[in-house]
């Protein structure tokens, strides 16, 4: 903790168990991870299809394009919102002392994003997709899901306006976090649609894609990261005036990179060339970020070793350090005659949702669950071990294939060589995917499975325990 | 100000999205917003494309059970339907549309892309498109003939070995003649590109391309089955080819 939060802390705390539902939190990770799931099992089935062995080609509703649909569209709003919420309704009381705005709204609001979620999926697979990337929720689905992200805002920022005083550095990414996301959405998925047409609604489109990764997912995870890592190395930041600058320069540059998605189209030209200025701009703030988070793990270095959750934060910590430089380099027009339309982006993305902030919710599920479910251990810390390296390599894999693979598409087409020979030539690669893909549904798979037994260990009240397996990595203590 | 509830909430919340929603999508909508978006119907007033009356004479059991006559009337419906499918199936992450001016790509499809030919409904929300596993189809319009459209609904393999597109028997009806959608989605495919005063472009042979223009006795057979029937049969109503929008 910093000064500034450790000075809004009165003399007599409340007891957390009074601000927080911890039920709440476990049952939005569970939903969470089960969505996790079929996300995941789609991405799998559909990376199939690009090796010509779709198992159920032809059946209208297993329609391989819907399932990638229902692929990033479970990822993000199934999977990451449910967790993000999750690990807020730990967070932000504790960071408030406060509880959230009001208790039957937590509740309703849970519900009310599953049947998002769920009428979402069905949706997509019915086929009433609306034409825009990340926001092909199907057109009755958006006010209804307009209005769960508002309730969210209001939940939340009661709390937070409640209370005076100097706030910790997480709580202004979660201010900024919920006004953004309401805001994007809003504009993501109603002007493209009922405004504004053309190249313009591009540029919007481009805006809304980008700001859902920038200004949804990126500014929670960070204040999350804020919040879990001085926490766990039991010391502060290691300096507060890089977390202002990182702060700062995220919230003024990261809105307006949008366009760097449709360069070279019929997007005016100048607009193009701000946002490659932007975009290159972030990655100097993101480098400022990175350092603060390296300054406060320095001198405890060991727990990457011995605190899984560390391991996982960190590891995202590194990946998010490539793909922005990844992306300083790929949104100059050069590389971009090359890169762009191929897997290279998918590679990109992987990276940049699983690699980043996917590892960094699994690492705060990972730290949360054994006290969410009174196991206070992990069922077997060999399979987290397992989930890790399996996540981790996988990932690692998957991001360098597709990289390579995207190279070598991109010169192909530039040659004018038969398409043919590009989907040829990519197919080992698209192999080499499925593979990857394999190991971290393998490993999902086997933390899904501890989870499950820790809660197993943790549920019959009063009855006596079983021995958790022993030296848990992560620290039962909070 | 940098730490406090209102700076945060006014200044990076409101200020800083205010700010990149008038740069990023305020100022590029100012610079088209008097350029008029056209309906379906007035895209089809430029002449319906030769390939739906192929069509209807194809399949006209199909046609008629479906669509009736190929008038303008029922050539709009196909096209919203054809785009209808087009979004539903997502081929739209598998295929761009939109030509930049890089990477040989005015070679391989034809010319580089223009803002104006995505100042229409069937462009709402536009279909740029992020990914690429097949090729760019907003050249695509009598590239292909109505048959290979039909074989390769029913099996891309059949036509391309290699291919990874999925198979969509659901355009199809028990018979494997193509049904509504299916005739939809053909008519909306053949017609992505006929508003350009010349095509079908094969690259490097195209009419504007390096390569003089083909003479009929070379010209691909795919495209002599098109162009060369239906050229005489409804040449009345066929002004797609010269009434486009560009120059
Ligand atoms: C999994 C990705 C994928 C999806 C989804 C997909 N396609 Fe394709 N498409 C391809 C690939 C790869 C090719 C190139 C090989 C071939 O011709 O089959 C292709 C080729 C084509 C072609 C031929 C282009 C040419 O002239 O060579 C057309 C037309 C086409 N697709 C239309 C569609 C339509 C319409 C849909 C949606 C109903 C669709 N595609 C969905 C991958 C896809
Ligand atoms: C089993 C592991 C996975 C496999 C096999 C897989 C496979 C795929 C495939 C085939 C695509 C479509 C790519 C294309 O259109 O060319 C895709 C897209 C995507 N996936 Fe996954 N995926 C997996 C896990 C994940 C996870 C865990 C996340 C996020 C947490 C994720 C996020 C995304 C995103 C954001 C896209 C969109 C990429 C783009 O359009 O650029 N995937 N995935």
């Amino acid at each position: 903790m910093t000064q500034a939060s450790a000075a809004a802390v009165p003399k007599e705390p409340p007891a957390t168990s009074d601000l927080v539902d911890v039920r709440l939190v476990l049952w939005h990770f569970t939903a969470g991870m089960v969505f996790l799931a079929v996300a995941i099992l789609a991405g799998f089935l559909f990376s199939l299809q690009f090796i010509q062995r779709y198992p159920v080609a032809g059946i209208e509703l297993f329609s391989p394009g819907r399932w990638r649909m229902v692929h990033t569209n479970g990822v993000a709003y199934g999977f990451l919102a449910n967790v993000f919420l999750g690990a807020l309704y730990w967070a932000v009381p504790r960071l408030t002392l406060r509880p959230v705005y009001s208790r039957r709204l937590s509740w309703f609001i849970f519900f009310a994003w599953q049947a998002v979620v769920l009428a979402t999926a069905v949706g997509l697979v019915l086929g009433h997709a609306q034409a825009l990337e990340w926001g092909e929720t199907p057109v009755y689905v958006d006010p209804v899901a307009l209005l769960g992200l508002m309730l969210v805002a209001v939940n939340f920022l009661a709390p937070i306006f409640q209370t005076s005083g100097p706030m910790y550095v997480s709580l202004w990414y979660f201010i900024a976090a919920f006004i953004w996301t309401v805001l994007v959405y809003a504009m993501g998925n109603f002007l493209p649609q009922y405004f504004v047409g053309g190249a313009a609604a591009g540029a919007i489109g481009g805006l809304f894609i980008h700001d859902l990764v920038g200004l949804f997912v990126t500014p929670l995870g960070w204040g999350l990261m804020y919040y879990f890592v001085p926490i766990i190395l039991k010391k502060p930041m290691w300096s507060h005036g890089l977390s202002l600058v990182g702060f700062w320069g995220l919230a003024f540059f990261y809105p307006l990179t949008g366009i760097h998605h449709f360069l070279y189209s019929p997007i005016p030209l100048f607009l193009q060339h701000g946002a490659v200025i932007t975009t290159i701009a972030i990655e100097f703030v993101v480098t400022t970020v990175i350092i603060n988070f390296f300054g406060t793990l320095a001198g405890r270095g060991d727990t990457l070793r011995t605190n899984l959750p560390i391991r996982w934060f960190y590891t995202g910590m590194v990946f998010y350090f490539v793909t922005c430089l990844q992306c300083s380099f790929q949104t100059t027009l050069t590389f971009q005659k090359i890169i762009h339309f191929t897997d290279w982006v998918v590679g990109h993305a992987h990276l940049v949702m699983l690699g980043v902030f996917g590892f960094w919710l699994l690492g705060i599920i990972l730290y949360l669950w054994p006290r969410l479910v009174g196991s206070n251990a992990w069922y077997s810390d060999v399979l987290n071990s397992w989930h890790y390296w399996l996540t981790m390599l996988g990932t690692l894999i998957m991001f360098l294939d597709l990289l390579v693979a995207g190279l070598i598409q991109g010169y192909l087409w530039r040659d004018l060589s038969p398409w043919e020979d590009s989907l040829r030539a990519s197919m080992p690669f698209w192999l080499v995917r499925t593979f990857s893909g394999v190991m971290i549904t393998v490993g999902q798979f086997m933390f899904f499975w501890n989870c499950y037994k820790s809660w197993r260990l943790g549920a019959p009240a009063g009855a006596p325990r079983r021995e958790p397996s022993r030296g848990s990595m992560a620290p039962a203590t909070a | 100000m940098f730490e406090s509830r209102s700076g945060v909430f006014l200044i990076a919340g409101l200020g800083f999205f205010g700010l990149s929603f008038l740069v990023m999508a305020v100022l590029p909508w100012a610079i088209y917003y008097k350029e008029p978006e056209q309906t379906v119907e007035q895209l089809a007033a430029r002449g319906i494309i030769p390939e739906f009356v192929d069509l209807a004479e194809r399949y006209p059991e199909q046609f008629k059970q479906y669509f009736g006559a190929p008038t303008y009337a029922t050539y709009v419906e196909a096209l919203r339907l054809g785009h209808q499918v087009y979004v539903a199936e997502a081929c739209w992450h598998c295929h761009s549309q939109f030509i930049r001016p890089v990477s040989n790509e005015d070679l391989r499809w034809g010319p580089v892309s223009h803002a104006l030919e995505y100042q229409n409904e069937l462009q709402r929300p536009v279909l740029f498109g992020t990914r690429r596993v097949g090729p760019d189809l907003s050249r695509e319009a009598g590239r292909r003939s109505n048959d290979w459209h039909v074989a390769h609904f029913w099996q891309p393999t059949s036509v391309v070995p290699s291919s990874v597109m999925p198979p969509y028997r659901w355009f199809f009806d028990g018979q494997g003649y193509p049904n509504k959608r299916g005739l939809a989605v053909i008519t909306y495919v053949q017609f992505l590109g006929s508003w350009l005063k010349e095509y079908p472009y094969f690259h490097g042979e195209g009419p504007l391309g390096p390569l003089p223009a083909p003479t009929p006795a070379d010209a691909p057979i795919a495209r002599g089955a098109t162009s060369g029937e239906t050229d005489s049969v409804d040449a009345p109503i066929v002004g797609a080819a010269t009434a486009g929008v560009l120059p």
